[in-house]
């Protein structure tokens, strides 16, 4: 078999296929771009999808463990704003040290994603709502902490928010890129090489048959939503580095821009398939679309919205049609 | 009498009214002025209308055991399509013109929920994602409508439907009010209610006993979309004007927490219009009980959280079970096996 008829003869596997698309879109979108204009060509508009969106990125992939078991999260982007408005608050008017308070952000959103996993898997209250409690309340905490949007002035954060990493190529990134790289390896660690990771999938697959196996079902359930409660933090943390304030009105609707993520990046919402670098894909493209709208500069804001919209229309018709066959 | 199921909702109802009886007994005054009723428990009727007619919408949705995320969006863009058309007409004030604005904007709701129903019964999306497409493109769409911009209207017939009064009731309540008899008269006293059970409860034996559950969806989706459509009218109206980004934000996520507390499980099979009625007010009587007790307003969503978290808790079975096994120590020694079956 020489090379060429291994590359001819590949046919790539089924549950690869949504990814796959989303890569080629993603690809595609690039390409379109840089025909179009001259600067989008350039490397660093790919790492400025990262810079802008590591944050996203992170909540995408706490939710997408969420979303393997069967679950969903509804909370992550009131536990963003959380996240922002507590660093303003300790960092500013309490003059807290800058890794405590990292430290506290971070255990809060773990806090608030184990209660909520607690709620659902011990008093058996649906995902949806009892996630849906956790974006009113962690919202209702951001409101009752202050209503401002204060900047941030910490040395600490201001060095993290504008060092640049040098790249080859006369690129850079930001350090939240590399921490936001970091948890994606991470996660696909997790997933595909842990005891933890196959019994997420498994949860998704069937809980009942789960539970029967003998699998640690309580554990795994309770873990995901503490996972997305800390990925939710984090990515507030990284969102703090990138506009340097804390706004209890910021990252609204952002469970949806990490749902659709997941969902375009190939992962099913009913559980038990998907993988985190589809999520990667995912968030990429739906920055991608946003930076194509910026570039074209005469299509209004709103247009973001219904492109997303109709990708996932054509994502979702696209899994049902590999499902059938 | 806990036993029935309408009896926690109502206690929470009633316990929260009884909460602004002590705080503020004025909460409770309603007198006649300029020839209609008026007070806080009017205002609440009045207020919580668009959220009752959304939630009863939902209701038969989530019977099916479907969901519609899209509603707040449908929200939107139903006001937005009525504001557009009543700001380009020479006299806002013609009846001809705002029973057209109405009309066109309750026609392009009922597509829109076709174009739900025809996602989920042809194409065989799970709701959650079927609606979910329309959740995140119905707002660009309303933003679209009013290109960007907060559309105002000065129309008296228009308005009349957000703060007109009508045989001294406010006149939104009246149409939420009519929507719930005319859909309760229809499920409970034809086979409709019994089928769309059907439907939910075990979609297979449903298909197995000949039932063309398809329809039944598409039907229920169209009817969640109309409810919205109606609700959005509301909203404007009471504005008045469109506002593409805020009318209707979260109503999606209220219906549902609205209807959780009447009852309905999420997972389908067996509904209650009246509880759904009665877990709106609640959430509107919460809402204005804030402002009431002057609680700054920056704390609303929490106590909405504590106050829905306590709902849900006291309705969960196995919350119950537990406090009650605290309560009267092992009487049961059968019974703690179900909490370690899974952990050990």
């Amino acid at each position: 078999m020489t090379a060429l008829d291994r590359v001819t003869g590949y046919r790539p596997q089924q549950r690869h296929l949504p990814m796959l698309a989303t890569l080629s879109l993603l690809v595609g979108a690039y390409v379109y771009g840089a025909s179009q204009y001259t600067a989008f060509g350039s490397g660093q508009v790919v790492f400025n999808l990262f810079i802008n969106y590591s944050w996203l990125l992170v909540v995408a992939v706490g939710m997408t463990f969420v979303i393997l078991t069967g679950g969903i999260d509804l909370s992550v982007g009131s536990v963003v704003a959380l996240s922002t408005v507590l660093s303003a608050e300790l960092l500013g008017e309490r003059g807290w040290p800058a890794p405590v308070v990292i430290v506290v952000v971070l255990a809060v959103g773990l806090l608030l994603g184990t209660g909520m996993g607690a709620l659902i898997h011990y008093f058996e209250i649906q995902p949806f709502i009892a996630t849906l409690v956790g974006l009113f309340f962690a919202r209702g905490l951001c409101l009752t902490i202050s209503t401002e949007a204060p900047s941030i002035d910490n040395a600490f954060f201001t060095t993290v928010a504008q060092t640049q990493v040098p790249l080859p190529g006369d690129s850079h990134v930001s350090i939240s890129v590399l921490i936001a790289l970091a948890v994606v390896g991470l996660a696909a660690y997790l997933l595909h090489h842990t005891r933890f990771g196959r019994t997420v999938y498994a949860v998704g697959g069937s809980e009942s048959s789960a539970v029967l196996m003998g699998l640690k079902v309580a554990r795994t359930k309770v873990s995901v939503y503490a996972l997305s409660g800390f990925c939710s933090a984090l990515g507030g943390l990284l969102l703090v580095f990138y506009k340097l304030s804390g706004d209890p009105l910021s990252a609204i609707g952002t469970e949806l821009d990490a749902i659709a993520a997941v969902v375009i990046g190939g992962t099913i919402l009913s559980g038990g398939s998907g993988y985190v670098l589809g999520t990667v894909l995912g968030v990429l493209v739906l920055g991608m679309i946003q930076t194509l709208i910026d570039f074209d500069g005469t299509l209004s804001s709103w247009w973001t919205k219904i492109v997303i919209g109709g990708l996932l229309f054509a994502f979702i018709v696209l899994q049902r049609v590999i499902a059938r066959r | 009498m806990t036993k029935h199921r309408l009896f926690w909702p109502v206690a929470a109802l009633l316990a929260l009214l009884l909460v602004d009886l002590v705080a503020k007994p004025s909460f409770f005054k309603i007198e006649l002025r300029d020839g209609h009723l008026y007070g806080s428990l009017i205002d609440i009727l009045r207020l919580g209308a668009p959220l009752i007619l959304v939630g009863i919408g939902m209701t038969l949705v989530v019977a099916t055991r479907g969901i519609d995320l899209s509603v707040g969006s449908v929200v939107a863009i139903s006001g937005a399509l009525a504001c557009l058309h009543l700001s380009g007409l020479p006299d806002q004030d013609a009846v001809g013109g705002t029973v057209a604005a109405i009309g066109m904007a309750l026609g392009l709701c009922l597509a829109l929920g076709a174009w739900n129903g025809f996602l989920v019964s042809v194409l065989g999306i799970q709701p959650i994602i079927a609606t979910l497409i329309l959740m995140v493109a119905g707002r660009g769409i309303a933003q679209l409508i009013t290109d960007g911009q907060i559309i105002t209207i000065t129309s008296a017939p228009f308005r009349a439907l957000g703060s007109g009064y009508l045989f001294l009731l406010p006149v939104s309540i009246l149409i939420a009010m009519a929507v719930f008899v005319l859909s309760t008269l229809l499920v409970r006293k034809s086979a409709l209610g019994l089928l769309l059970e059907a439907v939910g409860g075990n979609p297979e034996a449903g298909r197995l006993s000949g039932l063309r559950s398809g329809r039944l969806t598409w039907l229920v989706y169209v009817f969640a979309g109309l409810c919205a459509g109606v609700a959005g009218l509301m909203i404007a109206a009471n504005t008045p004007g469109a506002d593409a980004n805020h009318a209707g934000l979260w109503i999606e996520l209220d219906a549902i927490l609205a209807l959780t507390i009447g009852g309905t499980k999420l997972t389908g099979g067996r509904f209650s219009l009246g509880g759904t009625v009665i877990g709106a007010l609640l959430i509107q009587t919460l809402t204005t009980t804030v402002y009431t007790l002057g609680i700054p307003d920056t704390a609303t969503l929490l106590v909405k959280a504590l106050v829905v978290l306590l709902v849900c808790l006291v309705q969960s079975p196995v919350f119950r079970a537990r406090v009650r096994r605290r309560r009267r120590p092992p009487v049961s020694p059968a019974e703690p096996a179900r909490a370690v079956e899974v952990s050990a």
